[in-house]
């Protein structure tokens, strides 16, 4: 399922519209994603607490955002692009791959709360793709 | 039997009770139909399916969209027992309609967003487990009379 110049040029819209509030964006993701599945707060064992809208979280959101900020501008060879992170997250992290689709699960829904109409299903559907191949990318170096 | 809190009893009745089910769930399911197109593979008789526009616009679709949101109602009224209060209907989707059970969760996903986009900063990190977890159960029920 690799991304068309159609989905490449949706992506860059979209995150021309909400890349001035990925912050918040950030934040959002993550403090939902600890809220609707517990299991992924293990992640975050060293930290003091780890709750909603913390300085931690806000701080790791902001990474989070620019890790996506990066793979849009590697949206034509994400693999090549997110090497670096996928060596991150495969040798130092060891985040379980299947946390990704969980974490790119509550991008969507916080993109879709704080911009209903530009999150069409066009967007989506572009989107969608887009995160998954981050995903994958991330996935790389794992194995 | 599952367990539900009164936060999510009341989360989950309060979002059916507001929700407008001839919007929510054509736009559901057109967005299902447009972010998984796979799952067109249902819906042969509908017709025009060839691009969103299309799919959005078709009244096959919106009709039957509306008539899922009536389905899930069923399970609202019924959230000590959504099991077997679906018995019949996933008899109905294993047996008839031959549906993949995996696409439920796809559906399920996209239920998800168009309420999101419908409530705002309402849809919170909680409002959000409890939605989640009810649609949750819809499609395990749905899968169980798979064999």
């Amino acid at each position: 399922m690799s991304l068309s110049d159609k989905d490449k040029a949706a992506v860059r819209a979209l995150w021309s519209t909400i890349s001035k509030s990925s912050d918040a964006i950030g934040n959002d993701a993550l403090s939902r994603m600890i809220v609707v599945y517990p299991q992924t707060k293990i992640y975050f064992s060293h930290w003091p607490e780890v709750i909603p809208g913390s300085i931690h979280i806000k701080e790791h959101g902001k990474k989070v955002m620019g890790g996506i900020e990066l793979a849009v501008s590697k949206i034509d060879d994400l693999k090549t692009g997110l090497f670096e992170l996928s060596e991150q997250h495969a040798f130092k992290l060891r985040v379980d791959p299947g946390n990704f689709k969980i974490l790119n699960h509550c991008i969507l829904v916080v993109i879709a709360t704080m911009f209903p109409k530009e999150f069409t299903p066009e967007a989506h559907v572009s989107l969608d793709k887009f995160l998954s191949g981050v995903a994958l990318a991330l996935a790389e170096r794992y194995r | 039997m599952v367990e539900w809190t009164d936060f999510e009893r009341d989360t989950i009745q309060d979002i059916f009770s507001r929700m407008e089910y001839d919007v929510v769930g054509p736009a559901a399911l057109a967005r299902c139909l447009v972010v998984y197109p796979w799952t067109q593979r249902y819906f042969g008789g509908f017709g025009n399916l060839y691009n969103a526009a299309a799919i959005k616009g078709n009244p096959m679709v919106s009709k039957h969209g509306t008539t899922i949101m009536h389905g899930l109602d069923r399970a609202v009224k019924n959230l000590d027992d959504i099991e077997n209060t679906y018995t019949e209907l996933s008899v109905l989707h294993s047996e008839k309609l031959h549906v993949d059970p995996d696409n439920f969760k796809l559906l399920a996903d996209c239920v998800t967003i168009v309420v999101a986009a419908q409530l705002g900063k309402e849809f919170t990190g909680e409002v959000q487990a409890a939605f989640q977890k009810f649609l949750a159960v819809v499609v395990s029920s749905l899968g169980r009379q798979y064999h």
